[in-house]
């Protein structure tokens, strides 16, 4: 836990340290730092009926703030990635909507998080339900230690949602299925997942977070450890799930978020600097900051 | 010089020469530009003059150590006239005590015969020279080896390799120690079992039910057969560790989940080193509180409740040798359930399960090898306890399952058998090696099941 807090600033500096480097005129530094200063979101951050409605977010690790007064809507059905450099809080932002930051003792979330109009910090909200509907996956492949089947079965079998062991087998069968991975493995079930290579394992666990039928999937750079054929199959499954759920993807590859999301939001030392259609934030940036990055003179 | 001296002058000779070459070395690289141009540094040198000088000293002087006593001792015994020379094993050792006792003056040598007057002169002429030689040799080998590595000194000479490959022997060494210790240990228990066997039937001895190890001084004696069947010991010793496993192992194992996964930092920090010191208590002072405090509380309970207890019973002592070997238990199973990786509850909790059920459904299973390794460490331990026995459960060897009767575990036995004045020929006292072989072999078997168990589940994770 402690190393979390303690990770942030660091890396907030360095990247700072670096922002700092790259942007020699002392005049656009000053440019910079005013442009953040504002605090204000260009782009389209909000829409319609969203899935999420974020406002005023501000999330602090002890005394280190991480996310500063962020607003942004989700909308249904689309896959919004988040892009930004190391330690710019995207993946802190990403880790608030299921509330996975609960566990880091020193974790504070402030501002209004909304679920379907429902306060997601909400106190008295249950937090095993609310991750039910927002499934997760991780950076790097995190399948238990167990068969392959009782890694896809093991959040149906938390919630109840199988009453017979064929209501339970079809679960499986249907988000091996959507996961791509139903062809390789239906005839080792009963293998350990840990034996899988690196690409089946986040399949996997994808499969695993679908089995619980959620509404949103978090993704946390789900590609960084996997090989480019695997990452393709990935990102083919992300479009691919995009029809029945919201996708919130974290990446570091910016190909990868103009390949799969249909809008990006760019993360810039816990600000939210930037919000847009993926193609128009490729290819006509609004906000400098934002050009800087995807030109790639920093990040 | 006295072996006790020669041994901090080899030290110190190996110093010097260290010190010596560690300044030639600086002196041929000065010349040269400096101690990069040495094959190796100047620390390198001089610590193969050190080891080259010390090794030889030292093996030196253990061999001298090991062997002087056997051929002093044969010179003067082959030293003796014909009709003094000894018959059987027991009169020679006696007949050299006597020579020695001469030598030291410690024996009036008016009173000795004159063939045991010239053997002692002789003895302490042999000992004197050995001890004149042992001094000139050792430092000869000493300073030799420390001066041939002195002039060994040299920029295209590499030192490193050298010491590598001597201080890789050294460690060999020390591991064979260990390994040739037990090995002796057990050979030394081996052929004293072999010589209960040889007065007591091996089948006896393993499923006879009646334990009371007496040899008669004389046939017509009350009570004169012994019987050495070691069923009621093994039955004791189960008893007892099994309740104390029924205590350790939920407790223990519950104590570390808290500690590793709900307690606070605060609340962690103050339990862990308070219930690692449970570990520390010596075992005589937990035998106290099981025969003075534990014992009478379940006795009076017992017989409040209409059952008959006596007061020293299997279930006092295995209830204190349950809270004192927590914490093998809980330490492990902390540090392993630690060890499982922060991603899988990570995946677990994410998936919407609770924190208890990702304990019970992933971290548990993940970490079960481990838990199992400290289980059965506590078990030997458990196994081996023999203070509180003593204490809380008596040493009456009964037969039975009753926890509340007393009873006894093949520790104690040993314990009881070795202790004071006994004579080594007897049933009796060997029967305690033979005890103590079976609980070797008993241990040896948990430890493998225990390796096997930790080595199959092993990869689980990563």
């Amino acid at each position: 836990m402690s190393n979390a807090s303690s990770n942030i600033p660091d890396d907030i500096t360095k990247t700072e340290k670096a922002a700092i480097k790259v942007a020699e005129p002392a005049q656009q530094d000053r440019r910079e730092a005013a442009a953040l200063e504002e605090g204000k979101t260009v782009g389209i951050p909000f829409c319609e009926n969203p899935k999420f409605q974020l406002r005023n977010v501000e999330v602090s690790y002890g005394d280190t703030p991480a996310i500063r007064n962020i607003s942004l809507d989700i909308a249904r059905n689309e896959v919004i990635a988040f892009i930004g450099p190391s330690g710019c809080g995207k993946s802190t932002f990403l880790r608030c909507l299921n509330r996975m930051n609960d566990s880091i003792e020193s974790c504070s979330v402030r501002g209004s998080l909304l679920l379907d109009g429902e306060d997601i910090y909400d106190p008295r909200r249950d937090v095993v339900e609310l991750r039910a509907r927002v499934g997760m996956v991780f950076q790097k492949p995190n399948p238990f230690p167990k068969s392959i089947y009782d890694n896809v079965a093991y959040g149906p079998r938390i919630h109840g949602l199988a009453n017979r062991k064929s209501d339970l087998d079809d679960i499986v069968e249907g988000s091996l299925r959507k996961a791509g991975l139903w062809e390789e493995v239906k005839d080792r079930l009963d293998a350990t997942a840990t034996g899988m290579s690196g690409g089946q394992q986040q399949r996997l666990c994808i499969a695993r977070a679908i089995a619980v039928s959620p509404e949103v999937i978090l993704m946390d750079e789900p590609c960084s450890a996997l090989d480019p054929i695997a990452t393709a199959k990935v990102e083919e499954l992300i479009a691919e799930m995009s029809e029945s759920y919201t996708i919130v993807i974290v990446t570091h590859s910016m190909q990868q978020a103009a390949r799969v999301s249909h809008r990006t939001a760019y993360f810039h030392l816990g600000h939210l600097v930037e919000v847009n259609e993926t193609n128009r934030l490729f290819t006509a940036p609004e906000h400098e900051l934002t050009e800087s990055y995807i030109t790639g003179r920093f990040g | 010089m006295q072996t006790a001296n020669l041994l901090p002058l080899v030290l110190i000779l190996a110093a010097v020469a260290f010190w010596l070459s560690f300044q030639r070395s600086r002196a041929v690289a000065a010349p040269l530009g400096g101690v990069r141009h040495l094959k190796a540094l100047p620390t390198h040198y001089a610590a193969r003059a050190a080891l080259w000088s010390a090794i030889p000293g030292l093996v030196l002087l253990g061999l001298w150590a090991g062997f002087e006593g056997k051929v002093i001792h044969s010179i003067v015994m082959a030293s003796l006239p014909e009709g003094m020379a000894p018959d059987s094993a027991g009169q020679a050792s006696l007949l050299f005590t006597q020579i020695s006792n001469v030598a030291r003056g410690s024996l009036n040598p008016d009173l000795a015969p004159e063939a045991v007057v010239q053997a002692a002169a002789l003895l302490e002429n042999l000992r004197e020279q050995s001890r004149v030689f042992k001094t000139v040799l050792v430092i000869l080998v000493t300073v030799l080896g420390a001066a041939f590595a002195w002039f060994r000194v040299a920029p295209h000479v590499n030192a490193r390799n050298s010491v590598e490959t001597t201080l890789r022997r050294i460690f060999f060494v020390c591991a064979a120690v260990a390994v040739l210790t037990t090995m002796g240990i057990v050979f030394s228990v081996i052929f004293e079992t072999i010589r209960f066997f040889g007065r007591v039937p091996i089948t006896e001895f393993l499923f006879g039910t009646s334990w009371s190890p007496q040899t008669a001084l004389r046939p017509d004696q009350v009570g004169a057969d012994g019987a050495f069947g070691v069923i009621p010991l093994f039955t004791g010793t189960l008893l007892i560790s099994v309740i104390a496993l029924l205590v350790a192992v939920p407790t223990g194992l519950l104590s570390a989940i808290y500690l590793s996964e709900y307690a606070g930092k605060r609340a962690r920090s103050v339990i862990k080193p308070l219930l690692e010191l449970l570990a520390g208590i010596p075992t005589v002072v937990y035998g106290f509180f099981a025969a003075l405090t534990v014992a009478p509380f379940i006795r009076d309970l017992a017989e409040s409740i209409g059952l008959t207890a006596s007061s020293q019973s299997a279930l006092a002592a295995g209830l204190v040798m349950g809270i004192m070997i927590i914490p093998f238990v809980s330490s492990l199973s902390d540090d392993v359930i630690n060890a499982v990786p922060q991603s899988l509850r990570d995946g677990s909790l994410a998936l919407g399960a609770t924190q208890s059920e990702t304990m019970k459904k992933v971290i548990f299973p993940a970490a079960l090898p481990g838990i199992m390794g400290g289980i059965l460490l506590a078990a030997s331990r458990a196994i081996g306890e023999t203070m509180i026995v003593v204490m809380a459960a008596g040493l009456a060897a009964n037969l039975t399952a009753n926890p509340l009767e007393s009873v006894t575990t093949v520790t104690v036995q040993i314990a009881t058998l070795l202790v004071g004045d006994q004579e080594f020929n007897s049933a009796k006292t060997l029967s305690a090696f033979a005890l103590g072989m079976l609980l070797f072999i008993v241990t040896l078997i948990l430890n493998v099941i225990a390796l096997k168990v930790v080595r199959k589940y092993r990869e689980q994770y990563e």
